[in-house]
């Protein structure tokens, strides 16, 4: 390991993990309540009982802890994706695993499924939509000995345009009440009132993380195209199978647990691509930690833009992230 | 003691095509062999074979006596590099891109490279001419020297085996000479078996201690010998379809080839 190297990947973690912990404070500090952050050690140790007690604790930190989850496992799973499709368009969504989920929560909603097995339904029809996809993209491409890429993006494209057609279907049809529940579900919310669903995401996220290490240097190989990363001694087939479930299964768990969040599986890894450069060791955690902050920060602006009212975050990571994302690829090529 | 590649009764099909057919040689250390034939009589083809990329209808491949189909691709790749036609784009350091061919050698929780695998590295960036870019991106350098950091990739893979794959079909004369000569002066340094695809058959003729000229038509090899006993004015004529004259290179003694066209023939 060279020396100047090892210094350079420390200082992006550290600047990393100091902006996470400042938009971390930030989204404990703002709010319709109006708690100053000067406050905020006091209540927390002494305010025991109040009432901005249990909506740092009971509200905002939750809220917090879900973002940094979802935020870090749509940035990762689309650093995977990447890695695998050597494509810069590819992310999470555009392999129809948001297109399924949508189509599942649609269905849980205008068949009212959570009203016979409660709120559970939710996460578990998207889940189960997500799943499906996977699924359907995965064997359509199987029957070929290898995994092409271009042929199971393409396929991914179709279906979640297929899906996306379904929802809108199911939403002509609807009535108004159902209408909206689907509308605010697709829009994304990190408002997750279940304790369940916020362990499963975070424990979810982090596994992710620990697993796609397991890959780090596979990927780095992959950088060199399939034949050179074969020549590497990567089994790629093998590869390329287990980072695509890893992928799918960290886009279905935010998918069904905060809706669809547009973007921050595009843009955060080719941010940190630009940063950090190609090597796969330090990108997947940088692509994690800035993608855990970027939601979190997109969260804020969310709930303080039309206070008291709050924003879908799926709205304000799309339009952040698409104009961040113009303005990036002007100033410097992008090449993955 | 057995030799560092042997090919045994080999053949391959592609959607029912022929491609090879009962292919058989071997390549002992300190040799370079080139590969020869036609467009689509399965150069490329032989080489994926080796590297296990594409699996053979049947037959049997040895490095060093150990039959391929019982290493993993790990195992292999600490045998045998391949240098491609050229190398991808990618937006690593020259540095970074040659390290990469230590990675077979990484221990299982090994997360750095070692300060050997940097030794390495930087021994063979030195041997091909390159130490002085290390630091320049693989995007921003010409073909010539990306196709020298591939050699210096895959010579840092210590292997027995330097497979390349058409290294000078983008370049240049003068890159071309330039790699050739450095492959065939690494060959004795290192003692490495070097296989080579080469669609230059003047190249070929210059550099080669043995070639094997694979037939297109059937996917047998045509002939297998020294430059002199495969390259002739027949055995051209038969395997290409194309009129040539064959002279000797007054300086290195080498065969070497002139093209007849119906163009000169009219005159």
């Amino acid at each position: 390991m060279k020396q100047n190297q090892l210094k350079h990947w420390s200082i992006i973690l550290i600047i990393l993990m100091v902006i996470l912990i400042l938009v971390s404070l930030l989204s404990l500090c703002v709010g319709s309540a109006g708690i100053q952050l000067k406050d905020i050690p006091h209540i927390l140790f002494y305010g025991n009982g109040s009432a901005d007690h249990s909506i740092l604790l009971g509200i905002r930190l939750p809220r917090i802890i879900l973002g940094l989850a979802i935020g870090g496992a749509l940035s990762l799973a689309g650093a995977l994706l990447q890695g695998i499709f050597k494509n810069p368009l590819v992310e999470p969504y555009t392999l129809g695993i948001s297109g399924g989920a949508s189509l599942g929560v649609c269905i849980n909603i205008l068949f009212k499924f959570y009203s016979k097995i409660g709120i559970i339904a939710y996460p578990l029809s998207g889940f189960l939509g997500a799943s499906l996809v996977i699924f359907l993209v995965y064997y359509l491409n199987n029957r070929t000995r290898d995994i092409q890429s271009n042929r199971m993006l393409l396929t991914g494209v179709m279906i979640s345009y297929v899906a996306s057609s379904l929802v809108m279907l199911l939403m002509a049809i609807s009535k108004s009440d159902d209408l909206q529940n689907i509308v605010l579900w697709i829009m994304g919310s990190l408002d997750e009132p279940s304790p369940v669903l916020i362990k499963m995401a975070v424990f979810g996220s982090l596994a992710g993380l620990v697993l796609s290490y397991c890959f780090c240097f596979d990927l780095n190989a992959l950088l060199l195209g399939e034949d050179e990363a074969a020549n590497l001694g990567v089994n790629t087939t093998r590869t390329k199978k287990y980072l695509f479930i890893l992928a799918s299964f960290l886009t279905g768990l935010s998918v069904s647990v905060a809706g669809i969040i547009m973007f921050a599986g595009l843009i955060v890894p080719h941010f940190m691509r630009m940063i950090a450069g190609p090597d796969h060791r330090i990108l997947l955690i940088s692509s994690f930690l800035a993608g855990a902050a970027f939601l979190v920060l997109c969260d804020v602006i969310a709930r303080i833009i039309i206070s008291p009212l709050e924003l879908p975050v799926g709205v304000i990571t799309g339009i952040i992230g698409g104009i961040i994302f113009i303005w990036a690829l002007s100033k410097k090529q992008v090449t993955l | 003691m057995s030799h560092t590649l042997t090919i045994e009764n080999l053949s391959f099909r592609y959607h029912k095509k022929t491609i090879l057919k009962d292919i058989y040689f071997s390549a002992d250390s300190g040799e370079f062999i080139s590969i020869i034939g036609p467009n689509g009589s399965g150069k490329t083809t032989l080489i994926k074979i080796i590297s296990k990329i594409n699996k053979p209808e049947k037959g049997n491949i040895y490095i060093k006596g150990k039959d391929i189909q019982t290493l993993s691709n790990r195992q292999l790749a600490k045998h045998i590099a391949v240098v491609m036609q050229s190398v991808e784009p990618v937006a690593m350091s020259v540095e970074e891109y040659v390290l990469l061919g230590r990675l077979p050698f990484f221990k299982k929780y090994q997360f750095f490279e070692t300060a050997k695998d940097i030794a390495l590295a930087h021994k063979y960036m030195e041997l091909t001419g390159i130490l002085k870019l290390k630091d320049a991106s693989i995007n921003n350098i010409s073909g010539g020297e990306r196709q020298l950091a591939a050699i210096a990739r895959a010579l840092t893979q210590e292997p027995q085996l330097l497979i390349l794959d058409e290294p000078t079909s983008h370049l240049d004369i003068t890159h071309q000479i330039q790699i050739l000569e450095l492959i065939s002066s690494l060959k004795k340094t290192l003692a490495l078996t070097v296989l080579i695809v080469l669609h230059d058959l003047n190249l070929a003729a210059e550099y080669s201690d043995r070639l094997v000229l694979l037939n297109g038509k059937n996917g047998k090899i045509y002939k297998t010998g020294t430059c002199e006993q495969v390259l002739s004015e027949k055995s051209i004529q038969e395997v290409y379809n194309t009129k040539v004259s064959i002279q000797q290179n007054s300086v290195s003694k080498r065969p070497c080839i002139f093209l007849i066209t119906q163009n000169a023939l009219n005159k």
